[in-house]
């Protein structure tokens, strides 16, 4: 480790982040790092605001009657608690902020391959952002995230077309990411570094880049069609002018289905770059966690009919798409059962992200578990549209995704920004979110089991101590959110510097200074050895200290 | 908020092989989540960061092991498929002697109707042990309706019907939801199922009944009012196909399809006649769309239904 002793001694070097200083070279910046930094910044505005309907929202629920809200807001609230914390903070958040700081630095390369499409995902995420933020002012939407018809084509009383606007400029972003990572992975390879030297990480946004690619221009179809049918009345979802309702149900999870994953798997990615560097072990099964990202991304596209056991499609239509939900289950599983084995004769290391990364796997494991009692048919029948669904959709999205993604930014935060933060209000912000999330949740896979619905904000009474339960968890993982927002920025003045890897953890990335320079590296790197080359013998002194 | 209740009653036939699976995938999802969280904290006891404990890996990868997880939960998931959908198929088949009670969602109300023509509002009457059949429809949006005692949900839909059956357990009064977003008032559009002893359901049935008529008996006055007889009558030359015993019978449709004369059928062969026209006719019958109430559409489906006992239209339920 002498070669950090001598970088700490060395003066500063520009780096990307000081290069240049206007906002004017900010917000016209190629550099995929500060481009990954301007998505950090506006998903966490959204996840604010999403956050505070969400707390709305459980505030109502303390009571069986409409106190806080009447009904009109509190569907409001829902809504766009939904579309924010979706399209605007969980579809982008690992892909667009830590894939697009990292991807070309796991790979040696200088940027990804279109750096001017990035920044104009960029401004069409900020445009669909717009679109949603003047949606919030004109009164809001209550159609939930899902527009169901013929609801959102006649029925509602909220700015659907607004909204749909907003979701269909927001996709474009999202195709746009995914098109410039596939490229990327494929063309801009360092020098030795093959497909199975890639970083899972790599691997994880390979798959997703494919969906986004693939299914997002579905949603683009279907808002559009909603579009077509209020303003024009041309009758495609509204049976009294000639449409399909169910229709729209098809469309829409074709794409949203797909979308869980576009969600769930670059928070897998994390989890195998961070559970290898603080276990000091090789992933064990590498291949088949690659693959099983694959999987996923194919599997996942034959399963969205799950959504609609009790739709009224047809009785075989069902039995099929249980069926194949079931497949798709099996490489999440082999997911979790291959990080649980590369904890085995490890060095296990108790820094933040990875006790995030423990959070994940119990988190995504209920999560996961609880999605077969919603793909086997019979159990669904009574499960769906309850909050079970609820439950077991934020056990996925947040208890997996949201985890996931604090802990790559508690991993690479030190190399985005050269700054370490405190380590112990990290990992007392991991506990808190973790107890407060599963005291929020829980109490809601019961609630389902019991008949409370969805989007209830008058319920009966015999529903109220599970809702007050989770309220008060909400309360409390509400205050493990605060604290990275307090002890992450404070970092960036009084945190140590960081080195070049402070966690020494292996990967192209690890090698370049933090904050990196403009170009990344000086020489194009070449690599010579697997991913994870990590000795599970030695004891690695001195992590996570900064220098 | 005294008590903490987790689990429904299980008040109906389907609910006790429902109840079953489900305890045993619970059982089985706890196992495995158990297995987990126990090795993650093992490991992470014994393999803490300096702990002195052998260390040595025979080689990184197990190939053996990789196959055994994947093949064990594999089968294990179709197995767990395989008897839902057992169970799922039990949902769909309605026992022949189902009773039926005609139900439609409107924005933000249920309104029911016996086929003696009693008519309720979020409140649903229906006999203990008897197998009871939903024929639903929507004046607007999606509704579905959720009994969480029976373990029953289905979605309604407009301009089709949709159907559920069940057969209650017990008597009691359970909770009756709309489990699909409707718009504002969601939450409110739900009410109660009363299940009753068979008299005393009988009783019930008639006494509220002093002004409505059986609902085939309305159905056959629309029959006439609105002409239909005057095509659909018995004998050869009619212009539209006679209706008697059609229902439930399969239906040979011109370019060769064939079809179920179920209830949806007979409603889109009134609202939307050239759809699926029965081999042999020209398709000459305008669309009633626009001149028919849903209550309406009911009342002759149940009428075309009655022709199958014996031409007595009275003889409802």
């Amino acid at each position: 480790m002498s070669t950090q002793i001598a970088e700490a001694d060395a003066l500063p070097r520009p780096n990307y982040l000081n290069v240049k200083r206007s906002i004017l070279s900010w917000l016209l910046t190629t550099d995929h790092k500060r481009i990954g930094i301007l998505y950090l910044i506006s998903i966490t505005v959204f996840f604010l605001a999403g956050g505070l309907f969400a707390a709305l929202i459980r505030i109502e629920l303390l009571t069986p009657q409409a106190d806080l809200v009447e009904s009109d807001i509190y569907n409001r609230l829902f809504t766009l608690h939904g579309i924010i914390m979706i399209f605007f903070f969980l579809v982008p958040s690992i892909p667009a902020v830590l894939g697009n700081f990292l991807l070309p630095l796991m790979l040696g390369a200088k940027d990804l391959a279109f750096p001017r499409l990035n920044l104009l995902s960029w401004y069409l995420y900020w445009i669909g952002g717009v679109f949603a933020v003047v949606v919030l002012l004109q009164g809001g939407v209550d159609t939930g995230w899902t527009f169901y018809t013929p609801f959102s084509s006649f029925a509602s009383n909220g700015n659907v077309v607004l909204a749909a606007a907003g979701g269909f400029v927001a996709g474009f972003s999202s195709i746009l990411t995914g098109l410039n990572f596939i490229v990327t992975i494929h063309k801009m390879r360092a020098p030795g570094l093959t497909w199975f030297r890639l970083p899972l990480f790599v691997w994880a946004h390979y798959a997703t880049s494919l969906i986004q690619v693939l299914a997002t221009p579905v949603l683009g179809i279907s808002l559009v069609l909603i579009m077509v049918e209020r303003v024009w009345r041309v009758g495609i979802f509204d049976p009294t002018i000639g449409g399909d309702p169910v229709l729209f149900q098809h469309l829409f999870w074709f794409y949203s289905h797909p979308a869980v994953y576009i969600m769930i798997l670059p928070g897998m990615g994390v989890v195998s770059e961070v559970i290898t560097c603080f276990s000091r072990k090789r992933i064990f099964g590498y291949h088949m966690i690659a693959f099983s990202s694959l999987a996923i991304a194919i599997l996942g596209f034959l399963v969205w009919g799950h959504h609609m056991f009790v739709s009224t499609q047809a009785m075989y239509t069902g039995i099929v798409f249980s069926i194949l939900t079931m497949l798709v289950a099996i490489p999440s599983a082999i997911k979790v059962f291959n990080w649980t084995a590369t904890l085995y004769k490890g060095q296990i290391y108790f820094e933040a992200p990875m006790l995030f990364v423990f959070g994940f796997l119990g988190l995504f494991t209920i999560g996961g578990l609880t999605g077969l009692f919603l793909g086997l048919l019979a159990a669904d029948i009574h499960f769906h549209d309850t909050h079970f669904v609820v439950a077991h959709f934020h056990y996925v999205m947040v208890g997996g995704m949201v985890m996931a993604y604090l802990a790559g930014l508690h991993f690479w935060w030190p190399k985005m920004t050269g700054r370490m933060y405190n380590r112990q209000l990290a990992a007392l912000a991991a506990i808190l979110i973790f107890v407060g999330f599963n005291m929020t949740f829980f109490p809601q896979f019961i609630l389902g089991a019991l008949g409370m619905p969805r989007r209830y904000h008058v319920y009966n009474e015999e529903f109220q101590l599970l809702n007050v339960m989770s309220t008060a968890g909400a309360g409390v993982m509400g205050i493990g959110y605060l604290l990275p927002l307090i002890y992450m920025p404070l970092s960036l003045f009084v945190g140590k510097r960081a080195g070049a890897n402070p966690w020494l953890a292996k990967g192209l990335e690890w090698t370049v200074p933090s904050p990196p320079t403009t170009y990344n590296f000086d020489h194009t790197p070449v690599v010579t050895e697997e991913p994870y080359a990590y000795d599970n013998r030695l004891h690695a002194a001195g992590m996570g200290q900064g220098e | 908020m005294q008590n903490l209740p987790i689990y429904p009653e299980q008040a109906s036939t389907i609910a006790r092989d429902f109840d079953l699976f489900l305890f045993v995938l619970l059982g089985l999802s706890v196992f495995f989540l158990g297995l987990i969280v126990l090795l993650v904290v093992f490991f992470s006891i014994r393999y803490r960061a300096g702990s002195r404990v052998n260390r040595e890996l025979k080689s990184p990868d197990n190939y053996k092991l990789e196959i055994f997880w994947t093949v064990v939960p594999t089968l294990l998931v179709l197995l767990l498929f395989g008897w839902s959908t057992k169970i799922y198929f039990n949902y769909f088949r309605v026992p022949e002697n189902a009773q039926e009670i005609f139900v439609t969602g409107k924005q933000w109300m249920w309104k029911t109707q016996h086929l003696n023509g009693r008519r309720e509002i979020n409140e649903l009457h229906v006999p203990v042990n008897t197998p009871i059949k939903l024929t639903m429809t929507s004046e607007d949006v999606i509704h579905s309706l959720f009994v969480p005692e029976f373990r029953v949900k289905k979605d309604v839909l407009p301009g089709t019907y949709s159907t559920l059956w069940f057969e209650a357990t017990k008597t009691g009064v359970f909770n009756l939801f709309c489990a699909e977003y409707c718009g504002t008032e969601h939450a409110l559009m739900k009410g109660n199922v009363y299940v009753m002893e068979l008299p005393e359901y009988q009783r019930w049935l008639e006494e509220g009944n002093t002004g409505d008529i059986a609902m085939a008996s309305s159905g056959e006055h629309l029959f006439n009012r609105m002409g239909c007889v005057v095509c659909h009558r018995e004998g050869s030359g009619a212009r539209g196909p006679a209706l008697t015993g059609l229902f439930g019978s399969e239906v040979q449709l011109t370019g060769g399809e064939t079809t179920v004369a179920d209830e949806a059928y007979l409603r889109e062969s009134i609202m939307n006649p050239k759809a699926h026209v029965v081999a042999g006719y020209t398709p000459l019958m305008p669309t009633f769309e626009g001149q028919l109430s849903q209550d309406d559409i009911a009342q002759l489906i149940s009428y075309i239904k009655s022709l199958d006992d014996a031409g007595d239209p009275g003889s409802a339920s």
